[in-house]
């Protein structure tokens, strides 16, 4: 299974070949914005560099650090386990829990964090009534480390969920039989084989959670829990220091960068590629008894917990505001998420194709290098980004505007900023990670010999990708997309950004209600946003089904 | 197939919009940190009134302004309006906005709730005071926001996050009347006296008091208006701070909500021209009662409800103060462990 494929050696050598080309502009989208924001580190701000080095600098570093790790480990343990119980084994409830586990995804995880906090807080009901009925009166905090951590894993485990469970799929029943047959037990054959097999979906899940958590202002914010980028927005809103803040994140993304190199050369040499499918849908390993109990147990739990408490919380929250707040302007916010969402989703799984593939066909470690830069826009704190993608914009604009003065001596407002095209593109450079994460496993799984083989039979370049690779991509763009389309619903910065005059979604009416501390009042367009996100969820898994 | 057509023309309809951005009569755009629910009643009875349209934008002001900045003398934008003065201060600074002469603004607005240099002004009032849990605590043993730094206040203060702009004012304002020194005797006291790690927010901040973790915190008037509204019977009560000093610019901390026109505005007639009618009487019962603030301009009746919690002393030093030591208060409450 590790034997190492040599790619087919590509023609000529050469820098400008559509494939380098491609990925060179679809990095560019993302690159401009980070390098914007990069430049920064040119002119150090000395006086607010001691101070957040004495002062607040370390403990940030500890507080990351432990978020990330603990969040890691949340999501790994979660979401792998789920995506194997859910994708090879059989339980009471498997049908239901496959897509219910997904449902997490169409929560901001502020908003999560939010309802968290008002259950169980010091103030919150349940508490109370511990402590007046029961005398309990210490209770873990849930303002803590542990609390934040607890709620991000919970909120963050569908990544790997979803792209763990995609790469258990697409081993199908050959795989683990192979290993039986070489006098694997079940346990063993899960940890010796299928697990490691699996292992470019899962880090494909596991570094979007990660990017999220440390690029994430909302859900630390509701915990008050100081992380690397609340310094971030910190310098930028309190310190007054746009400069500051770029510096900091550009610190972030080159950790994030580093990690990303490391994990991409710790595999190199390995090819995750099947002969086939798999040899079709395995049959599943029937659980019964304790074990059917603990699998349904757990799938329950962290139903219950990620999402079916803080839903219902916010179902009753957003009852009490519809009369108040609920009126036909909501068709437009719904409409204006749904285009938004959609026109994206598609934008980020057709570039995530284009670089994925631009990277198959001339494989290079800096081929590698340049689709993970591409990737990186997910590392930096949404308004970061949106700042940085705000400011070339502007400058095009202006220099534009200024030409047409000079010429024609008329004024005219902006060209480009206020228009959707801006607010697609900026999108993508901050999702570009989302899509591509899943597509690059997907045609990890696709094996080269199959690229030879249509070759030997005249199946070349376009007609290939068509009529070779998308079919067996089809579940892994349906990931992408559907995942860029709940992320885009939720983002907020980007959106409040670039929106054009009237543009608002409804994750601007969640923004709205919140930055006034009406978080009640946020229950109504959060709800909505869960509604309409659970649509391509719903897709997705109609067609995961259909193949199992 | 069908994507690629609707993205088309959708394309087309943004350029389209964009083309009919020209500037025309008759319009004010706004870039607010204020929120849509707060301000859109407003503009909308502009409008039924003068037949101006208001455009808007709302965000945070971090962006709103690295915004108007990279849009330089483009931008579409006529108007800045805050939430508080720090950041109208941190605009004037960067030279986003511009000085503008109305007599109308300053017979409305009092002195000290707009800029010297005239390139903002304060529209409405946030109030900053002390909320305790009357079956804990007697209104005669509060007195200052300083006094509760004192040891007798042990284990019984609840606080938001100084990353809260509300609380970095109000410190600003501090370092401005006691200089640095003091004033971080004076948080490392409160500190010292914290029954729980600092709150998320304001109303957090209360129900903790309410449930009885803590005694006493400090919080925005409407905060306290808003979940009182809910929750009648929660056992909070409102106490004015600083009121008896012999300073005599001493009070409550206020803020503003506030607004000026941009350097670059395309309808510079027309943002004064709203500016002015939103300090009028008409306007500013509006601006503050929708979300329980109080009005800037002192000729002006208060809500009911913010009318009960009774009058009292502003704290007289301009506001504009909040926003020159924002920075050095910042830094001052990191020093001190306020988190």
């Amino acid at each position: 299974m590790t034997l190492t494929e040599r790619a087919p050696a590509s023609g000529a050598f050469s820098f400008f070949s559509a494939p380098r080309l491609t990925a060179a502009a679809i990095a560019a989208l993302t690159l401009i914005p980070v390098l914007v924001v990069a430049s920064a580190l040119l002119d150090p701000d000395q006086e607010i560099w001691a101070h957040l080095w004495r002062y607040t600098l370390p403990e940030l570093l500890v507080n990351t650090l432990w978020l990330a790790l603990g969040v890691a480990l949340g999501v790994s343990l979660i979401g792998v386990a789920l995506a194997w119980l859910t994708a090879a084994c059989e339980f009471p409830g498997r049908r239901f829990f496959t897509w219910a586990l997904l449902l997490p995804l169409a929560l901001p995880a502020y908003v999560t964090a939010f309802v968290w906090l008002g259950l169980l807080d010091f103030s919150a009901w349940l508490p109370t009534w511990l402590r007046d009925n029961w005398g309990i009166v210490r209770l873990p905090p849930v303002r803590s480390r542990g609390g934040v951590i607890l709620v991000m894993a919970l909120s963050l485990y569908p990544y790997v969920y979803l792209t763990a469970r995609a790469a258990f799929q697409g081993q199908g029943r050959r795989l683990m039989e192979a290993a039986q047959s070489l006098g694997l037990g079940r346990v063993r054959g899960f940890f010796r084989v299928a697990l490691p097999m699996a292992r470019p979906g899962i880090v494909a899940g596991l570094s979007l959670a990660l990017m999220e958590t440390l690029a994430d202002f909302g859900t630390v914010s509701v915990f008050n829990y100081n992380t690397f980028t609340t310094a971030i927005y910190k310098a930028w809103f309190s310190l007054f220091s746009l400069p500051a803040a770029s510096q900091l994140a550009s610190i972030l993304i080159f950790f994030v960068l580093v990690l990303v190199l490391l994990e991409q050369m710790s595999r190199r040499q390995r090819s995750y590629a099947l002969s086939t499918r798999g040899g079709g849908a395995s049959a599943r390993i029937r659980l019964t008894g304790w074990r059917a109990g603990l699998a349904a147990g757990f799938a329950g739990l962290v139903f219950l917990l990620a999402f079916a408490m803080p839903f219902t919380q916010l179902l009753v929250w957003a009852y009490r505001a519809i009369g108040g707040d609920f009126d036909t302007r909501y068709f437009a916010f719904i409409w204006h998420s749904l285009l938004l969402s959609g026109i994206g989703a598609v934008l980020v799984a057709g570039l995530a194709l284009a670089l994925g593939y631009a990277q198959r066909l001339q494989p290079s470690p800096g081929m590698a290098f340049t689709a993970r830069l591409a990737a990186i826009g997910y590392a930096l704190p949404g308004a970061v980004l949106a700042v940085g993608f705000f400011i070339p914009v502007a400058w095009l604009d202006n220099l534009m505007i200024d030409q047409i003065r000079a010429w024609t001596g008329r004024e005219r407002g902006q060209i480009l900023g206020g228009t959707l095209a801006v607010m697609l593109l900026a999108y993508c450079a901050r999702f570009l990670a989302v899509g591509f994460g899943s597509v690059e496993a997907g045609l990890a799984r696709v094996t080269r010999t199959l690229d030879e083989a249509s070759e030997v039979l005249g199946v070349t370049g376009f007609r290939r990708l068509f009529n070779v690779h998308l079919p067996m991509l089809r579940a892994p763009l349906l990931v992408a997309m559907a995942l860029t389309f709940v992320d885009i619903m939720k983002e907020l910065p980007i959106t409040l950004m670039t929106r054009p005059f009237g543009w608002d979604t409804l994750a601007t009416r969640v923004f709205e209600m919140t930055s006034e501390g009406e978080w009640e009042r946020a229950a109504l367009p959060a709800v909505a946003i869960a509604l309409v996100g659970l649509l391509p969820i719903f897709l997705l898994i109609k067609h995961s089904d259909a193949r199992t | 197939m069908k994507c690629r057509n609707s993205f088309k023309f959708l394309l087309s309809g943004a350029l389209l919009l964009a083309l009919g951005q020209v500037a025309q009569a008759a319009e004010v755009i706004v870039y607010s940190a204020r929120n849509e629910q707060l301000i859109k009643p407003l503009f909308d009875a502009y409008t039924l009134e003068t037949g101006v349209q208001v455009k808007f934008i709302t965000d945070k002001e971090g962006p709103l302004m690295a915004r108007l900045k990279a849009e330089g003398r483009n931008t579409p934008a006529d108007i800045l309006l805050t939430v508080d003065a720090g950041n109208l201060w941190q605009a004037a600074r960067e030279d986003l906005l511009k000085p503008v002469d109305s007599r109308v603004l300053k017979a409305n607005i009092p002195e000290h709730l707009r800029d010297p240099g005239n390139e903002w002004f304060g529209l409405s009032v946030r109030a900053r005071t002390v909320i305790y849990n009357p079956n804990k605590v007697k209104a005669g043993e509060l007195s200052t926001y300083e006094d509760l730094a004192s040891p007798k206040w042990k284990g019984r203060l609840c606080l938001r996050t100084s990353k809260k702009v509300y609380n970095q004012s109000l410190v600003a304002m501090m370092i401005g009347e006691h200089g640095e020194e003091k004033t971080e005797q004076i948080v490392r006291g409160w500190v010292a006296n914290l029954a729980t790690d600092p709150l998320a927010d304001d109303t957090k901040a209360m129900e903790a008091v309410a449930a009885g973790l803590c005694d006493v915190t400090v919080v925005n008037t409407y905060y306290f208006g808003r979940l009182m509204e809910k929750k009648p019977n929660l056992p909070l009560a409102l106490f004015w701070p600083n009121q008896n000093l012999k300073n005599k610019a001493a009070g409550v901390h206020v803020n503003v909500s506030g607004a000026g026109v941009t350097k670059y505005a395309k309808h510079e007639r027309e943002a004064i021209h709203l500016l002015e009618w939103l300090s009028s009487p008409k306007a500013q019962n509006l601006f503050a009662d929708v979300n329980l603030e109080y009005p800037a301009n002192p000729a002006i009746q208060w809500d009911a409800t913010v009318a009960a919690w009774g009058n009292f002393k502003q704290n007289l030093i301009n506001v504009a103060e909040a926003g020159k030591l924002q920075v050095k208060s910042v830094m001052l409450m990191d020093r001190a462990g306020y988190k």
